[in-house]
């Protein structure tokens, strides 16, 4: 069986659904400078295979974007080789960045000074954000 | 500070008080044709139009103020490529107040944003119109005595016309509980706006093809014009057009005292005949934006009937 060892310190991503690693890879890892790996179709009693993304050496990690991808994810904290946090995501009430609106027409498009920001509507099967600025809703999709 | 982006920035109370404060200055205008002495009114029209920025522009002279501002973006540095935010920043240092209608959603929210001075939406793309519908509700309140407590239908294009979107959701939260939607299949009420009336406000819309089918039940009948670039092709238009136009025979069958509304231009949707009729008050309701917007000018100014203390 593939083996890797535990990290130091840094960040263990772990319960992402099989496919939603190489997605949040992709969105967030791709060009940090810090050790990062991909697992990919680890077995899991919970979710029959998973996905495990392990970053060293930082702390930080977007977990608004993590909750918007996937929301079984959990995110642990490892310090001098001890799990010293464990958090849930959770689905985000408001995002900054991270989707586009998808009103053409929407200011946010067109100045720099106008950071796309939304507000969570409806998170059942689907969620909806509305643009904070023209009001459209914006149907979230990876 | 306070802006006007969308109508929900105003409580209801707050609505009523500037119908109010309108319908004072449009009977004693001489009353309040200094308040505004020494203040400069910014009216920045990153697209034209003609109503709002000279109804904004006379409110401002009514009220003794000055204004300034431009009618075309290609003539500013907008053209050059400055941010909106830069410009906003720049016109606090040069006015009290500011009037903006831009082609983006939501640019008068990030103009709020930089500001110094209040800033009215007086239109952004297909998004809100505020002051539009202010000037639709002391239309209502000088020709029907009460705001709310009428059956309004709309009629037309529903589905891009913002100052339909604007006045039915403030009606809806005045307590009106039924609206009728006259309207071709392409141009129907957005379904998210539906849903938001049904599922917020519990309101009823009864959805008809004809105006003739509801014109007897209807106490405020508000038409919009139907622009051909809506439709994917003329045959569709010229077919259509004439279902959605209202005139003196179909007038008939209204009651006596409906009033009807429009925000203008029209075009060709409210034929010439009907101006002559009584229950025809789409002129008036542009001489009423006037003074809703003197109302409006003097409470974000805080001058006139709204000085603090």
């Amino acid at each position: 069986m593939l083996e890797v060892k535990g990290i130091e310190n840094g960040i263990v991503i772990d319960h992402m659904k099989a496919g939603n690693g190489l997605k949040i890879f992709n969105l967030l890892f791709s060009s940090i400078e810090h050790p990062v790996v991909l697992l990919m179709n680890v077995k899991s009693d919970q979710l029959g295979r998973k996905d495990i993304i392990k970053v060293e050496n930082t702390f930080d990690v977007d977990m608004n974007l993590l909750g918007l991808v996937d929301q079984n994810i959990t995110v642990n904290t490892i310090k001098n080789n001890l799990l010293v946090d464990k958090k849930k995501v959770e689905i985000p009430k408001t995002l900054t960045g991270g989707i586009k609106c998808q009103n053409p027409r929407c200011i946010t498009h067109s100045d720099d000074y106008a950071i796309p920001t939304f507000t969570l509507l409806k998170s059942n099967g689907k969620l909806e954000y509305e643009c904070n600025y023209c009001e459209e809703i914006t149907v979230y999709k990876l | 500070m306070r802006h006007l982006i969308e109508p929900e920035d105003l409580t209801l109370d707050e609505i009523l008080e500037l119908v109010d404060m309108g319908l004072e200055m449009y009977e004693n205008p001489k009353a309040y044709s200094k308040v505004c002495d020494g203040k400069i009114l910014a009216s920045l029209f990153f697209e034209p139009s003609t109503r709002t920025k000279f109804s904004f522009d006379s409110a401002m002279m009514r009220l003794g103020g000055n204004v300034i501002g431009f009618s075309d973006a290609e003539t500013t540095s907008a053209k050059k490529g400055e941010s909106l935010a830069d410009t906003i920043r720049v016109m606090g240092y040069y006015s009290d107040i500011v009037v903006m209608r831009h082609p983006k959603e939501g640019a008068p929210k990030l103009a709020a944003e930089y500001s110094s001075v209040p800033i009215i939406n007086g239109g952004d793309g297909g998004h809100q119109h505020p002051t539009q519908t202010l000037t639709d509700l002391i239309t209502i309140k000088r020709f029907k005595g009460t705001v709310d407590g009428h059956n309004v239908a709309f009629c037309g294009d529903l589905k891009y016309g913002r100052t339909v979107h604007s006045l039915i959701r403030t009606l809806a939260r005045f307590g009106s509980k039924k609206f009728y939607l006259i309207s071709p299949d392409e141009l129907k009420l957005p379904s998210a706006l539906k849903r938001q009336l049904v599922e917020r406000y519990g309101v009823e819309l009864v959805e008809a093809n004809y105006m003739e089918e509801v014109i007897d039940d209807i106490d405020v009948f508000y038409m919009t014009r139907i622009q051909k670039e809506r439709f994917f092709n003329e045959a569709d238009y010229l077919k259509l057009k004439n279902s959605f136009k209202l005139t003196r025979e179909k007038l008939r069958n209204s009651k006596t005292d409906m009033i009807v509304m429009h925000p203008l231009p029209r075009v060709n949707e409210i034929a010439y005949d009907v101006d002559e009729d009584p229950r025809a008050v789409y002129f008036e309701q542009s001489e009423m934006g006037v003074y809703v917007r003197m109302a409006l000018i003097t409470k974000l100014l805080e001058v006139g009937p709204y000085a603090r203390g």
